[in-house]
């Protein structure tokens, strides 16, 4: 027996009862069932025992992704989680995005965890709706649930072989009691037949065809277009503006003066003066024609070269000690010798394929946004309050991401599209620019580290001091902030997995001027650089090679002991009995990179590889990044390698693609930067700032996934830390240059023969 | 003036010196071609003019009067030219939004150069920026797509 469509509940009833011999005598009684978890009121049409799954009298599976497809393949992960439990047939599956809703718990797509944190939960979501399934068939069968399983899209009764589609169960089901979590009993690993998969992406069609719809190409009945010539320095506003003259060009409709944010910056926009116009073009146009007269801000004294002078006195410094074991200062005393060496690493732009944008509708009392958002709930949230509405009636739209890493997290764009669409009541879509991008941005810090090594008679490291240096992202919501925060630090500062007896790590004061916020990876990616940079450093100074030297001062297997240097660890707000920073695990990935890029033989092959290894969100990364240097000391990169351990991975094609990408996010990050005079960012397109373009990034990646039952870690973040010091590593390698300043040229000068 | 995009052809009586990207996708509403940089130099609103892949977002209106222009819509029926097909068999696309100016650029270099080296590859595509770094299964979808065009 197969699928089948109802026409109505009746007479699928019947045909159920006829053709598959179910019993309808039981009186099946309805019941209430108040869950956090539960969506809406049930229907007969239609399956609902949670907000992620509904199963229609069709035979039509929604499932509902919650989180933000930005490049990760999540629309294809999540389902392939459900799937697996659930037994559904993907033929019938159909992906619903989610809009932004306490009732889906976080959907806040940041920090790599939208498995991690939901994978459980999914698998319970899924087999919720199978053990429903079940029971419907087994009552109407009148036999064990525990014989009835959940297959392709049936349910089938293992004694007797008869099997009913879901779609013709949903009826019953639908009216059945929610079964406790203890009752589901979850799929062995051993049987997965989805999770561990190397399934295709369920968007890859639309993608491929230009058909699939992202922020900035939400299209509304009667729309127009606005731009935004925002303030050049953080928190000053407008004083005055030739607003007249602008209105009266083609196409304008309005030019509407937003006001400026007082500190802190959070979510708010930044002010300024909004064109409003029949097509992009026309709105484009006529902001060039803007003459804005710009009110001072204190920012307005910014400069990021001088600032850099600023940060690295502040790092060399001594600094607030933020962990400690052992006594840095007597090992020092006693060392044989002390490598020291300072790295930097400016600001930079997350600069998503896709600038921000989006497009609101507001009424009266309510408000639809659609809009590319990391965190669809913040966004609700934001215009709620700005529109002075409850949040219940603003309902924000997710479409696909163009791209979010970090920018997106912040819905300072959604509100300008509901402030604009409320003034000009009709549809309206902020598009933002890539001027618009690059210079009013939430920037990934600037920052600067300085790093100690003392080391005995035999070479051994005896003592570390670490001390970094950065405006911190906590500014941007307390301007108060004006040092590393302690959850910043735990980006692979703090949680320093080295074995060594006098460890001292620090941190010290830096105030910000532009609106800091997170990037790829965040802290990770400037710790990293100086860390695994300061490595080979020593590897180099002392004549170790550096995965012996780094094997070395990883030391032997353990899980790291926070409580024992004193400090306290976050862990990315996850138990360290579940995630312990592994010791093991870390060097596995070291060993495993190595491996496959054949460094042993490094040398007598003639090749330059550099190396670097980084545990972040749970999950450990090593890199390798081979280089070849011409004569004019441009670099390439004709091959590179990853090896990730992320614990339990869902989609393994998927994670490759975030290793390969990751790692080239990466290589961004080393060559790009975002600089400040009298407060206004210098850079403003992709001709000043520098991302990385096909000649930068490896021809291929070799990336090696551990297999592993540890519970999933993230994916999307961890390659991209090693990147940096990889390449660093390998230009040092090639030409004797060490580069502890980022960016790393395009040509870098050759220091040896 | 007269514009012919993906055999259709359209009117247009505005701003000569509107880029054809915004005809594109604001009067046309067709939005498989994007918007990045407006500058020319990231590819995302690749399109073909008379067969050469170009900048749709500094092109003016004024010249592509007469012209037939090409885009990831038009590309082929059913997104069945080998360049998406081979997209598709490499997974290449992560967030996707910078894949239709690729599969444009990539699809004008095979239709020239049935069997493109990596170097041959890398100049004719690194005026392409994916920030999701797609390039090296870029690189060898391009490759498995060769000679198919
Ligand atoms: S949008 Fe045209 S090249 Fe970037
Ligand atoms: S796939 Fe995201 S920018 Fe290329």
């Amino acid at each position: 027996m197969t699928d089948s469509i109802s026409t109505s509940r009746r007479a699928f009833l019947k045909r159920t009862a006829t053709a598959s011999g179910f019993t309808l005598g039981l009186t099946l009684v309805p019941v209430s069932r108040p869950s956090a978890m539960f969506a809406d009121a049930p229907s007969s049409e239609s399956l609902t025992p949670s907000v992620f799954v509904s199963v229609h009298d069709n035979g039509q599976v929604d499932i509902t992704c919650h989180r933000s497809e930005m490049g990760q393949q999540i629309r294809t992960s999540i389902p392939q989680v459900i799937v697996e439990e659930l037994g559904a047939d993907w033929q019938h599956v159909n992906v619903v995005q989610a809009t932004g809703h306490p009732k889906y718990g976080d959907q806040n797509t940041d920090g790599s965890r939208s498995i991690r944190r939901n994978f459980d939960r999914l698998r319970e979501a899924g087999a919720t709706a199978a053990y429903l399934l079940r029971a419907a068939a087994a009552t109407g069968w009148q036999v064990d649930i525990s014989d009835c399983e959940v297959n392709n899209h049936h349910v089938v009764h293992k004694p007797s072989g008869k099997k009913v589609g879901f779609g013709q169960l949903v009826a019953v089901a639908s009216t059945l009691p929610l079964p406790d979590v203890k009752q589901l009993k979850l799929k062995a690993r051993k049987d997965w037949q989805s999770i561990g998969k190397p399934m295709r992406s369920l968007d890859i069609q639309a993608m491929t065809s230009g058909t699939a719809v992202y922020g900035q190409d939400v299209i509304l009945d009667n729309m127009c277009f606005a731009v935004i010539q925002r303030p050049p320095v953080v928190f000053s506003g407008v004083e005055s503006v030739n607003d007249a003259d602008v209105k009266k060009m083609t196409g304008v409709l309005d030019v509407i003066t937003l006001a400026a944010p007082e500190a802190p910056a959070m979510f708010k926009p930044l002010g300024g003066v909004a064109v409003v116009a029949n097509n992009t073009w026309q709105a484009w146009q006529a902001s060039r024609a803007l003459n804005v007269k710009w009110s001072d801000s204190p920012n307005i004294s910014y400069d990021s070269k001088t600032y850099r002078e600023q940060l690295l006195a502040t790092a060399m410094a001594p600094g607030e000690v933020v962990r400690q074991q052992g006594d840095f200062a007597t090992a020092k005393q006693q060392a044989e010798s002390v490598i020291e060496a300072q790295y930097y690493a400016p600001h930079l732009a997350q600069a998503p394929m896709e600038p921000p944008a989006a497009t609101a509708i507001v009424t009266e009392d309510k408000a639809e946004i659609w809009a590319c958002v990391q965190t669809p709930q913040a966004a609700r949230q934001v215009v709620a309050a700005a529109l002075n509405l409850d949040p219940e009636n603003v309902t924000i739209n997710v479409t696909l991401l163009g791209g979010g890493f970090g920018r997106k997290s912040k819905p300072d764009f959604v509100v300008e599209a509901a402030l604009l669409a409320k003034a000009m009541k009709r549809p309206v879509k902020v598009v933002w620019r890539r001027e618009d991008d690059i210079q009013h941005g939430y920037f990934h810090t600037v920052s600067a580290q300085s790093l100690t090594a003392t080391l005995n008679k035999q070479n051994k490291v005896t003592g570390w001091l670490h001390n970094s240096v950065f405006p911190s992202i906590s500014s941007t919501f307390n301007p108060a902030a004006n040092k590393p925060s302690d959850g910043e630090l735990d980006l692979g500062m703090i949680d320093n997995p080295f074995d060594i007896q006098n460890l001292q790590l620090e941190r010290g004061e830096a105030n910000a001027h532009v609106r800091i916020g997170w990037l790829r990876s965040v802290a990770n990616v400037y710790h990293a650089f100086a860390i695994q940079s300061f490595v080979d450093e020593i590897a180099h100074q002392t004549g170790k090679d550096q995965q012996t030297l780094l094997l070395d001062m990883i030391g032997p297997d353990r899980h790291i002991d926070f409580a024992k240097s004193n400090a306290k660890y976050g862990n990315y707000g996850d138990p360290q009995e579940d995630y312990p920073v592994d010791t093991a695990r870390l060097k596995n990935v070291i060993n495993t990179v190595c491996k496959k890029a054949d460094w042993s033989q490094r040398h007598k092959q003639g090749r330059y590889l550099g190396l670097a290894a980084h545990r972040s969100f749970l999950s450990y990364a090593a890199v390798i990044v081979e280089v070849e240097v011409d004569n004019s000391g441009s670099w390439s990169i004709p091959k590179a390698y990853v090896a990730l351990d992320a614990g339990t991975v869902v989609n393994p094609e998927h994670v490759r693609a975030q290793c390969e990408g990751g790692l080239i996010y990466g290589i961004s990050c080393a060559i790009g930067q975002i600089t400040a005079s009298n407060g206004q960012i210098n850079e403003s397109n992709f001709h000043n700032y520098q991302v990385a373009r096909m000649p930068q990034t490896p021809v291929s990646v070799e990336v090696s996934i551990i297999e592993s039952s540890a519970p999933p870690g993230g994916v999307g973040e961890p390659p991209t830390p090693p990147a940096a010091p990889a390449l660093a590593n390998a230009l040092f390698a090639a030409t004797g240059n060490r580069l502890r300043e980022l960016p790393i040229p395009l040509t870098v000068k050759r220091i040896k023969s | 003036m007269k514009v012919t995009i993906n055999q259709k052809t359209f009117d247009y009586d505005g701003d000569p010196a509107m880029p054809l990207l915004w005809f594109i996708r604001d009067d046309l509403k067709m939005t498989g071609t994007k918007f990045s940089c407006g500058m020319a130099l990231c590819g995302a609103c690749t399109v073909h003019i008379d067969g050469e892949p170009t900048r749709s977002c500094q092109l003016p209106m004024s010249a592509v009067q007469g012209k037939e222009v090409t885009t990831i819509e038009g590309l082929s029926k059913d997104a069945s030219h080998p360049v998406q097909e081979a997209w598709r068999e490499h997974n290449v696309p992560q967030c996707g939004y910078c894949q239709s100016g690729q599969m444009m650029q990539a699809a004008a270099l095979l239709s020239k150069n049935a069997d493109p080296s990596d170097q041959d590859i890398e100049s004719y595509m690194s005026g392409n920026i994916c920030r999701c770094g797609t390039y090296p299964r870029i690189r060898a979808a391009i490759k498995t797509a060769a000679g198919k065009v």
